[in-house]
């Protein structure tokens, strides 16, 4: 009955809804002040003839509105785009439909509970947050985690650029008309996100990388799941390659497509397989590695053309070279212990509190009002599925972050958008779209 | 409830059921995605979960189509009056399933940008917790929800 009582006054409006009216109108996309039916619509020319022999092309013009609501714009993503005809002329992306406020959020958690919020920023790689969290949490506390977290932290990172490339691959089918790649890139995910599941008992959002090492060890009979993934993976791929790689109409759709050059990517600070996509070797395992993933041989896949087409092939690659660092993560794992043993930053085990009052005392302070930070900023920056994901920590010497900003991918990537849709056709929107991968809750977070 | 004590002759309940009987069976849901919670959304629908099973794996893209709005995610200010849009655009008979703690309460974003609770925006049927939802979850609560229409217990309008 509450709820009906709601709606009404909702609907006719006799009291005002709670949420604030957003400024939409400021944001709506004028025709352009030049037009000559402007001007005479403002008042500014007056005249009496209504023939506009040369202004045939003005009138064909039209703003069209794509989005927030709309299936291809993977979320929550508003375009609205000027055409003429079937081309694009100007196009211009409205984000902020999925603000979060998680930078403010996070101000009033804990350095502990931090990773619980930044994990649902970028929610095909959540651990991808955790990790630069915990990296920039660690580096103002100047604590190193033990070889084997740093390794844990490799394995289950890498993992997760699979599964995100796999639902990358995914949806770009999906977009361009290619149902059955999207059937098999959720169901290979599957298969990864049950590993994760044991290992740390969420499907997604797993909260499991923290300041200090990671939750938990890895399950009983881990090796055994990699290596299943390790089997079973690469088969796949050659499925999809079956499907893709020489399917005319794919390359139709997006061979040319979509096209962004090296300078640009540059200017736009666009990083990840956008970036790779047009031949720059750019990526921060190799240039400015973390958590020891410089010992492992892997390859950074480019391409030449910086089209769609490309940026497929980079992701396919880039899942192959994951999978060769999976192997050798999982052959080399360090025995030891999973976190650090510093009492004040990770809580002491089970039973050590049954025998110690100061094991008791430490598990309390740090579940209750968490560990102090010196006072600093730091910066901590890794390659997350999407390009460069960065933690700018601020600390005050409290217990929480003074301030949290995430420089996130998808954010930079999707300035993109406006230079890569000049003068396209508009069925070439959707594959652009898809081809940048962007997840709006890493955009407007 | 009330609906099934009513005295009724067997052409009208017959009829009842028979609509309440299809409208359950090819239930439509509209794409309401919006945060992680829609991933597992998504991956209901798709090979492993297969959604396909109870009749509704023909998600909409238009509103205008749909019969079930699965609200996945969290709402933001800004969202909400999209939100409203979208379900007055939905033909009736409708319903709503808000999927995931954020869409049922606002989640662990309890600040200036998040609407606590969808419900304060549209009719909500049926609330699915979790964080996100796994996809059984998100089929229990689906199902739970084609039980309760086809008992009468959701009377639709
Ligand atoms: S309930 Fe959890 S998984 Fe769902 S949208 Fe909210 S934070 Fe994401």
């Amino acid at each position: 009955m509450a709820d009906r009582r709601l709606l009404e006054t909702w609907v006719s409006g006799t009291e005002e809804p709670d949420a604030m009216p957003t400024d939409e109108g400021a944001q709506e996309m004028g025709v352009q002040e030049s037009g000559y039916r402007f001007r005479e619509q403002l008042g500014a020319v007056v005249t009496d003839d209504y023939l506009y022999e040369e202004e045939v092309s003005e009138d064909e013009r039209m703003i069209i509105n794509m989005g927030p609501q709309h299936p291809s714009t993977h979320g929550v993503l508003r375009l609205q785009l000027e055409l003429e005809g079937e081309m694009i002329k100007r196009c211009r992306p409205v984000i902020g439909y999925l603000h979060t406020g998680m930078e403010k959020t996070a101000e009033t958690l804990t350095y502990m509970q931090g990773p619980t919020n930044v994990t649902r920023m970028d929610y095909l790689a959540p651990l991808h947050n955790e990790l630069v969290y915990s990296l920039a949490t660690e580096q103002l506390l100047e604590v190193e985690v033990p070889p084997r977290a740093a390794a844990i932290r490799v394995l289950m990172t890498e993992l997760n650029r699979v599964s995100s490339h796999l639902v990358a691959l995914a949806t770009n089918g999906m977009d361009i008309g290619a149902i059955s790649m999207m059937m098999y890139g959720f169901r290979e995910r599957e298969l990864i996100l049950a590993f994760f599941e044991k290992t740390t008992g969420l499907r997604m959002n797993h909260n499991y990388i923290r300041p200090g090492g990671v939750a938990a060890d890895l399950p009983p009979g881990w090796r055994k799941d990699v290596k299943q993934i390790l089997k079973t993976i690469p088969k796949r791929l050659v499925q999809y390659d079956d499907l893709l790689k020489e399917n005319p109409i794919w390359l139709a759709r997006t061979q040319g497509v979509g096209v962004i050059t090296a300078e640009e990517c540059r200017a736009y600070s666009i990083t990840g397989p956008i970036l790779r996509a047009t031949g720059v070797d750019w990526d921060l395992r190799k240039v400015f590695p973390y958590s020891g993933i410089g010992q492992y041989e892997f390859d950074v896949p480019v391409g030449a053309h910086g089209d769609v087409y490309d940026r497929y092939r980079v992701r396919v690659e880039e899942i192959i070279q994951s999978l060769r660092i999976i192997e050798q993560v999982a052959d080399m794992m360090p025995s030891g212990d999973f976190r650090v043993s510093d009492r004040k930053v990770t809580p002491p085990p089970r039973a050590r509190i049954d025998e110690s009052m100061e094991a008791l005392i430490h598990h309390f302070k740090i579940f209750t009002e968490g560990f102090r930070a010196p006072p600093g900023e730091t910066y901590a920056a890794i390659e997350s599925p999407r390009g460069e994901l960065g933690c700018y920590l601020v600390s005050d010497g409290g217990g929480k972050p003074w301030r949290c900003h995430i420089r996130a991918p998808s954010f930079y990537n999707l300035q993109a958008l406006p230079v890569m849709l000049a003068e396209s056709m508009v069925a070439d929107t959707i594959a652009t779209i898809a081809s940048l991968d962007p997840v709006m809750g890493d955009v407007d977070r | 409830m009330a609906r099934r004590s009513q005295p009724g002759n067997l052409v009208t309940t017959t009829i009842d059921w028979a609509a309440r009987w299809a409208q359950t069976q090819s239930m439509w849901p509209a794409t309401f995605g919006l945060a992680c919670c829609a991933i597992e959304m998504m991956a209901t629908g798709t090979a492993h979960h297969d959604l396909a099973r109870f009749g509704m794996e023909v998600f909409r893209a238009s509103p205008r189509q749909a019969d079930l709005m699965i609200v996945a995610g969290r709402v933001s200010q800004k969202m909400a009056p999209v939100l409203r849009q979208v379900y007055d655009q939905m033909p009736e008979p409708k319903w709503v399933i808000s999927m995931g703690a954020c869409a049922s309460t606002g989640g662990m974003f309890n600040n200036y940008a998040l609407v606590q609770g969808v419900d304060q925006v549209v009719p909500v049927d049926m609330y699915v917790p979790g964080c996100p939802p796994g996809p059984q979850s998100l089929m229990h609560g689906i199902l739970t929800l084609q039980r309760q229409i086809m008992s009468g217990e959701k009377v639709t309008v």
